[in-house]
């Protein structure tokens, strides 16, 4: 079989994004369709709007591994109206789930922070749910280098 | 096997009505399932799938976890003290194994 | 555009010194590590020997991301492996009945200033030892028990444990009277040329520091943090394992962990950071 030098390209920073991450195997990636399926799965189908929630994480991630991420929703956070979960999805690795985090109204504010792993350049998207029937929705993409000689 | 090991830092006291930042970190090595011993043979998945805070006795904030958390999974959040009391902090994992700690707050 | 793509597809050494000869010079950052109210130096002028004018931490080349996470020893994902060789401390192991306490009353804290001396002169070996040598050398002469392999968690918890007592303390090795041979051992061994890539450390470290090496910002090659958690390991890794990866990158055969070529590396590398603050568990991308 004989590599042209795209593909050589992309089959080495392929491996390389997967063994960044500790993901060596595994069937292909989740991408774009899948997390929006995800999405809709989680939303019930509203229509998301942007503005109310802030999704942070690294421009440039170091490290696949260990890339933090926090979410804060504006949310009064009473028993009457109160930001009941945040969904965050990774549209480049193999499963587009990442983690829920369920709030309660005495959880204060709708906001937590966690450490995420990405397997490649990715967006990485949140969406909010709250107890009014509201869905908010924030996107970002993350940068995951690759490191020195493969180190 | 070494069990895994809960982590909590939640302040001492707070006053009535503040919201206060909770931080915990479980070291655990979150096998995520997508990879391959050197043998060639998938290592099975085996990660913390749930984590959960109560303030005497009731949910505050929990999280489902998927194989994307990281080793030594870290979560941060918040919760409104309205009394003294005490926070318990669980955490659940595929193998069935739960980890606990409590942490108590008092009211300044 | 086209040239950078093709040395990343060919990786060798014509590759990598292009790579490196386009990257823009990206010096270590200005930040200034400060941990629990105290501050750690990661910036010191280099002795007149020293290659370097200034002495940085690898701290100082890490994203702000990175950086925070060792600014900070709860968010530290090291110090879970830190409890559990607190408990391991009291374990009681071996023929003798004894455990780490039993002889240290005074806990880990007895080790203060220890590491920050490492590698040091044995005279009842006649050779410098590591904290993993001195480790396993209680646990086999005074415990009778089993010794840990030196990449094993336990090693690893107890060599992080003990070095945090010397967290600040500035990096000062002896490099003189019956070191003298394995410096200059350690030395050799760092400017000569190894592998199917041909590279020695200094090619990286001293030339190219500060250089990006691909998307990875080269720092001096400082061990003033091990062991450190390295994001990429997801745990903790001992100098050596740095040593053996370093190695295997350069497609050379590495020594192993341990043995009289990683000792007198260690110990030369741990000369070019003296007075660095030993950062004991550091973390790194």
């Amino acid at each position: 079989m004989k590599l042209t030098r795209r593909q050589a390209l992309s089959f080495s920073t392929g491996a390389i994004a997967f063994t960044l991450a500790g993901m060596r195997i595994g069937p292909a990636l989740a991408n774009a369709e899948d997390t929006s399926a995800a999405v809709q799965a989680f939303s019930g189908g509203a229509e998301p709007q942007s503005g109310m929630m802030t999704l942070k994480a690294p421009e440039i991630a170091e490290n696949g591994n260990t890339v933090p991420v926090s979410v804060s929703v504006e949310s009064p956070m009473t028993a009457d109206d109160y930001v009941e979960s945040v969904a965050i999805y990774a549209e480049g690795n193999p499963n587009p789930e990442v983690v829920v985090f369920n709030f309660t109204p005495m959880s204060g504010e709708a906001s937590a922070t966690t450490r995420m792993r990405l397997a490649k350049t990715q967006n990485v998207v949140a969406v909010a749910k709250t107890s009014t029937g509201k869905v908010y929705i924030d996107k970002r993409e993350v940068k995951v280098t690759i490191g020195g000689c493969g180190g | 096997m070494a069990t895994a090991k809960p982590r909590v830092k939640v302040p001492k006291s707070a006053s009535a009505g503040e919201v206060i930042t909770i931080k915990t970190l479980i070291s655990h090595n979150m096998e995520s399932g997508q990879r391959k011993d050197k043998e060639g043979n998938v290592i099975p998945r085996n990660i913390i799938n749930k984590f959960e805070c109560f303030f005497n006795g009731t949910p505050v904030f929990s999280c489902d976890i998927d194989p994307a958390i990281s080793a030594n999974p870290y979560f941060e959040f918040t919760a409104k003290v309205m009394e003294a009391g005490t926070f318990r902090f669980v955490w659940t994992g595929d193998d069935g194994k739960v980890y606990d700690t409590e942490k108590k707050i008092a009211l300044d | 555009m086209n040239l950078i793509r093709k040395s990343m597809v060919v990786g060798g050494v014509i590759g990598l010194s292009l790579t490196m000869g386009l990257a823009a010079q990206a010096d270590p950052d200005e930040d200034q590590l400060i941990i629990d109210g105290q501050e750690i130096v990661t910036e010191v002028t280099a002795a007149p020997d020293s290659p370097f004018e200034t002495l940085y931490s690898g701290w100082r080349y890490r994203s702000d991301e990175t950086q925070s996470l060792q600014a900070d020893d709860f968010e530290n994902p090291a110090f879970g492996a830190v409890d559990q060789a607190i408990e391991q401390f009291e374990v009681v192991e071996g023929a003798a009945g004894k455990s780490c306490a039993s002889c240290h009353e005074g806990g880990a804290e007895e080790f203060a200033g220890l590491r920050a001396k490492l590698p040091r002169w044995n005279a009842e070996i006649g050779k410098p030892e590591t904290l993993e040598h001195i480790i396993n050398e209680c646990r086999t002469e005074r415990m009778q028990a089993e010794p840990w392999k030196w990449e094993a968690k336990a090693m690893l918890g107890m060599t992080a444990l003990i070095g945090l007592q010397s967290r600040g303390m500035p990096v000062d090795v002896q490099t003189d009277g019956e070191m003298t041979p394995w410096f200059q051992k350690g030395k050799d061994l760092y400017y000569t040329r190894v592998g199917q890539l041909d590279m020695s450390c200094s090619n990286c470290h001293e030339d190219n520091s500060g250089n990006m090496i691909r998307a990875d910002h080269l720092s001096q090659g400082q061990i003033n943090g091990f062991p450190v958690y390295r994001l990429k390991w997801n745990g903790l890794g001992s100098i050596h394992r740095r040593f053996k990866g370093c190695m295997d990158n350069i497609r050379a055969k590495p020594y192993k962990r341990g043995s009289d070529e990683f000792v007198a590396l260690e110990l030369y590398v741990a000369s070019r950071g003296q007075g660095l603050s030993v950062e004991t568990p550091a973390v790194r991308n």
